[in-house]
């Protein structure tokens, strides 16, 4: 099938790909761009683990085709830390072990970081019905939802 | 609270620093199974069988073999010759007949054929070129209906010398034992309760799917890179099922995405090194969500008849339990070991326990975090709650005075070294949830569970650089944080901070042979062999003080870091630290390593006692679990962070297998319910914290005294919810999951 | 002399004993032993055991020794996941 050239941002940098119409944006990020830092749990939208957001929007990039990523401001896991700076997320998803196995770790912190910037405070149900798209089987959640309100206080603090 | 007198004695164990892996893995830059790439690479696609049970007429791939973008077809026939035993109890021979169907498709999504295209698109569209003829033949899934005289027969021949006479051929191992004289005990009864129960099968459900990168050359050299809980045992399958040596055979463990027994053998490695083979190029592939609930391990699902009696004191009098597993359509359901847990927390003069492993239509079983216990507690345990309603009993003093403890005769026979159960169920009656009133409509519920644990085969190699840091190779894959135990171990004997040790996991080329991440086996067993390497250098660091001071070997001890001299005539020397001996180790003999290669035998039982409440909305069915408490014996904890993790990880997927998993077949014999929407595991706002106290009962089989702690605490949650849900309800849930239309019904039935 | 339990349901290759007294030193021994003493024994052993002495489980280990007087039990393997 005919390849569509797509010119997109992520992470801040220009990028451009060929792409097959069916190819998902979580293939386009994964195969095309070496970001693999997105990874596909399910291909149906429901476990969350390739979570970006889209022009500041959460998304499963498994869901939308890498086509229509033309023109929009891609944001993944590999965008999230300041260089060699880690956001907050980050540091405290370490500190408090809220991840084992690690692969829903990218997308529990695309989705985190997307809920602390639309919501400082979030209380316990609303950090909870936020990360309910992001499925981990490792943890039972509990470190995580402290990880994410811990770092909300803390960053409500720090501003 | 920690019962370990010893814990004071520890430096570095015990505490909580952050893990090795943690940066990469919130960078995105750790690399799992399907994040390797390797030039020339073709992608990988697995044509599967629709039907549940036939008889695979032909396979016409010619179609597919002409597209430009396919490099390589491949069936059955191009996996070795079974040099191995062809007959069903050869373990490789079944690893071989799932993995690639022969003359028979004996599940929905079987594998029977597989392409390797230019890219994933391709692959798959290849799939459609491929035309297999069925014979379809009739199918059963369900394990009652799969022991009855009319079932379909799956496979003759199956059965092994357990089975007794006159059962049905899909009835292939039978387990009995225990101890005593039942009819006596069920005399002294005051109260006997007799009940079946039945749970369904479930999924691990690891969000990582499996995921591989094969090279295989027609010299029969290659390279594996694949998503496991053991390579060892990777490499070793493999290799027979292809034909080529073992030690050919590189297998490097990538980053797991989670396991849970799940990713102990082996499904798409052998299927990718063949297409790798056959195209000559490296071939990718990685299973869709779909494919690993239709081909991967689910856990058995189980029916259960429980007969228990109980004095009014309490006592229980006498126990039996008959407990049939379904494992798919190979042997090995763990119908034994269900048995052989299902009475272990318990001291039981009369005891009787009764195992069945059934063969029927559905992907062949895999371990699932103590794989069979959970469903034998939950009839066990429920079981015992209705008595303790029934009689007006203390649930938590009902266990205690039946506990078992160091001295008393296991249910499985032998009798017990120090163990800590009851150390959990007075942790269980002491803490304030236990005490914590009810709202209206709430129910708690309390269950121990029971697991045995592992050691297994292991290696471990350590060496130590010139500036006095350390390296440690371990063979098993870190699925719970384990480079941090490892390295927490390492720091304790060697005296040097946790941050100066490197753990790796290795690939099977730099190391010996490694059994798999199983078993609650890691902490203990490669714990124990990182504390035995790190020892073994400490000898050495020792013998190169001693040639320093010119004195003999046995002045000098080891102690923070440090060679010091040591009895009357060591001469007063000032400390030698590890790094000043490291610094010139290459002029003073050589460089300096430890290694300890052995199979340890002292893994040491483990209890676990959970306290849940649970609300039930009689309107629609649902239940919330309101709290939940987890109580286990770690023995030592290395890393207690690490070991809650594993305690609240336990629990929510025992949630999940109470109130909402389970294998969904149609009448077709197809899975119903291959997608995570669909086979609903616990999300974030499902669930509460998860409380957990650790209890530590040292292991006697462990220098620091650590138990495995990664399976027990699956083992209660089952029967706790039920409890706390029947309790809630009002009605006795007999029946898993606990989904809103069965709560419904149940609520209905009781009127 | 070492007394073997065994788990009942091999009752019926025993001709009915559950105790089997055998001579041995270490796991592999009695393992072979057992055989000596019960030839339709080596079909559960192929199958996979683990033995209990004193308690301890010894998985697949064949060079543990039995100690004089030993409670030791067979059993099946244990499987982990």
């Amino acid at each position: 099938m005919k390849k569509f050239h797509v010119t997109t941002t992520v992470n801040g940098d220009a990028v451009e790909y060929l792409c097959d119409p069916r190819e998902t944006l979580l293939d386009c990020l994964r195969d095309k761009l070496n970001l693999t830092g997105a990874k596909e749990g399910c291909g149906t939208g429901d476990c969350g683990a390739c979570s970006v957001t889209v022009d500041g929007r959460l998304v499963c990039s498994c869901l939308m085709l890498g086509v229509e990523a033309e023109g929009k401001q891609i944001e993944t896991v590999e965008g999230i830390a300041d260089g060699d700076i880690l956001h907050p997320l980050q540091k405290k998803m370490i500190e408090y072990a809220a991840l084992q196995c690690g692969i829903c770790t990218p997308g529990i912190l695309v989705a985190a970081k997307s809920l602390l910037e639309k919501n400082p405070n979030p209380t316990e149900e609303e950090t909870r019905y936020w990360l309910a798209g992001n499925l981990c089987r490792c943890t039972g959640y509990d470190k995580i939802i402290r990880a994410v309100m811990d770092t909300a206080a803390e960053m409500r603090e720090a501003s | 609270m920690a019962l370990d007198d010893r814990k004071s004695d520890f430096t570095f164990v015990g505490t909580r620093p952050n893990r090795p892996d943690g940066l990469d893995k919130v960078t995105g830059r750790a690399k799992f199974g399907a994040d390797a790439y390797a030039p020339g690479m073709l992608h990988g696609a697995i044509l599967r069988s629709p039907h549940a049970h036939a008889r695979i007429v032909k396979i016409d791939a010619s179609k597919a073999e002409a597209h430009k973008d396919v490099k390589a077809v491949v069936t059955r026939a191009d996996f070795a010759d079974v040099p191995f035993k062809p007959g069903l109890e050869g373990e490789f021979y079944n690893v071989l007949e799932n993995v690639m169907a022969g003359e028979k498709a004996l599940y929905d999504g079987h594998a029977v054929a597989a392409v390797a295209a230019t890219s994933a698109l391709a692959a798959r569209d290849a799939l459609k070129l491929i035309e297999v003829e069925y014979e379809v033949l009739p199918h059963v899934t369900d394990v009652d209906k799969a022991m009855a005289p009319d079932a379909p027969v799956i496979r003759e021949g199956a059965a092994d010398y357990s089975v007794p006479e006159g059962m049905h051929p899909n009835v292939v191992r039978y387990h009995e034992s225990g101890h005593g004289d039942l009819e006596a005990g069920f005399a002294e009864a005051d109260l006997i309760i007799e009940d079946s129960f039945v749970t369904e099968a479930t999924h691990q459900g690891y969000i990582e799917p499996h995921a591989c990168l094969a090279i295989l050359g027609n010299d029969g050299k290659g390279e594996l890179w694949c998503t496991t809980q053991g390579h060892w045992i990777a490499q070793k399958t493999c290799a027979a099922l292809l034909g080529i040596e073992t030690s050919q055979l590189r297998v490097t463990a990538s980053e797991i995405g989670g396991g849970f027994g799940g990713k102990t053998t082996v499904f798409i490695e052998p299927v990718a090194l063949a297409l790798s083979r056959k195209a000559n190029r490296p071939v990718k592939l990685v299973m869709t969500r779909s494919e690993v609930f239709r081909a991967t391990g689910p856990t058995s699902s189980a029916s259960m008849d429980v007969k228990i009696g109980m004095k009014k004191d309490g006592t229980i009098s006498a126990a039996q339990g008959i407990f049939r597993l379904q494992g798919g359509a190979f042997p090995g359901a763990p119908g034994d070991m269900t048995a052989m847990c299902a009475f272990a927390p318990y001291n039981l003069t009369n005891v009787k326990q009764i195992g069945y492993d059934v063969m029927a239509n559905r992907p062949k079983q895999a371990a699932y975090r103590a794989p069979g216990a959970p469903m034998g507690a939950f009839a066990v345990e429920s079981v015992i709650d209705e008595l303790c309603n029934k009689l007006g009993l203390d649930p938590v003093e009902v266990r205690l005075k039946n506990a078992a403890h160091e001295g008393t005769k296991a249910s499985y026979g032998p009798t017990y070294e120090r163990i800590g159960l009851v150390e959990t169920l007075e942790a269980a009656k002491a803490h304030p949830h236990y005490s914590a009133p009810l709202k209206p409509g709430q129910g708690r519920g309390i269950s121990c569970g029971f697991w045995f644990n592992h050691g297994g085969e292991t290696s471990v190699s350590l060496a130590l650089s010139e500036d006095g840091s350390a390296q440690v190779m371990v063979g098993t894959p870190d699925i719970g944080g384990s480079r941090a135990s490892m390295a927490l171990m390492a720091a304790e004997v060697l005296g040097i901070p946790y941050e100066n040790i490197r753990v790796t996991i290795a690939d099977t080329a730099t190391l010996g042979y490694n059994d798999v991440s199983h078993g609650s086996r890691v902490t203990y067993a490669s714990g124990l062999a990182t504390i035995k390497a790190a020892r073994h250098a400490v000898e050495k660091l020792c013998e190169r003080a001693a040639a320093k001071w010119g004195i003999p070997v046995d002045a000098v001890k080891w102690e923070n870091g440090c060679a010091v001299p040591s009895g009357p005539n060591a001469g007063d020397f000032d400390p030698m630290p590890l790094a000043d001996i490291t610094a010139d180790m290459g002029r003073t003999g050589g460089p300096i390593s430890g290694h300890f290669e052995a199979t340890p035998e002292g893994a040491g039982v483990s209890f676990g006692t959970h306290i849940v409440d649970a609300e039930v909305d009689p309107e629609t069915g649902k239940t919330s679990v309101t709290r939940y408490t987890v109580i286990q014996d770690a023995g030592k904890a290395i890393h207690p962070t690490y070991v809650e993790g594993q305690y609240q990880g336990g629990a929510a997927q025992g949630i999940g297998w109470a109130l909402n998993e389970e294998y969904i077949y149609g009448e077709d014999g197809r899975l119903q319910n291959s997608i995570f929407l669909d086979y609903r595991i616990p999300v974030a706002s499902d669930l509460p914290m998860i409380d957990t106290v650790i209890v530590e009962v040292p292991n006697p089989g462990h220098p620091f005294g650590v138990r495995g702690v990664g399976e027990t605490g699956i083992v209660p949650p089952l029967a706790a919810i039920a409890n706390a849900v029947s309790n809630a309800a009002g009605v006795r849930m007999k029946r898993l999951p606990m989904s809103p239309p069965r709560i419904l019904a149940a609520l209905k039935d009781n009127g | 002399m070492v007394e073997v339990h065994l788990w009942s349901g091999l009752r019926s290759l025993t001709g009915g004993q559950q105790v089997v007294e055998v001579e041995a030193k270490t796991t592999g021994e009695l393992l072979r032993a057992l055989v000596r003493a019960h030839p339709q024994l080596q079909a559960p052993i192929d199958a996979g055991v683990s033995i209990a002495v004193d308690g301890r489980v010894i998985a697949t280990g064949l060079t543990e020794p039995i100690p004089e007087g030993s409670e030791v039990y067979l059993m099946q393997r244990l499987r982990g996941g």
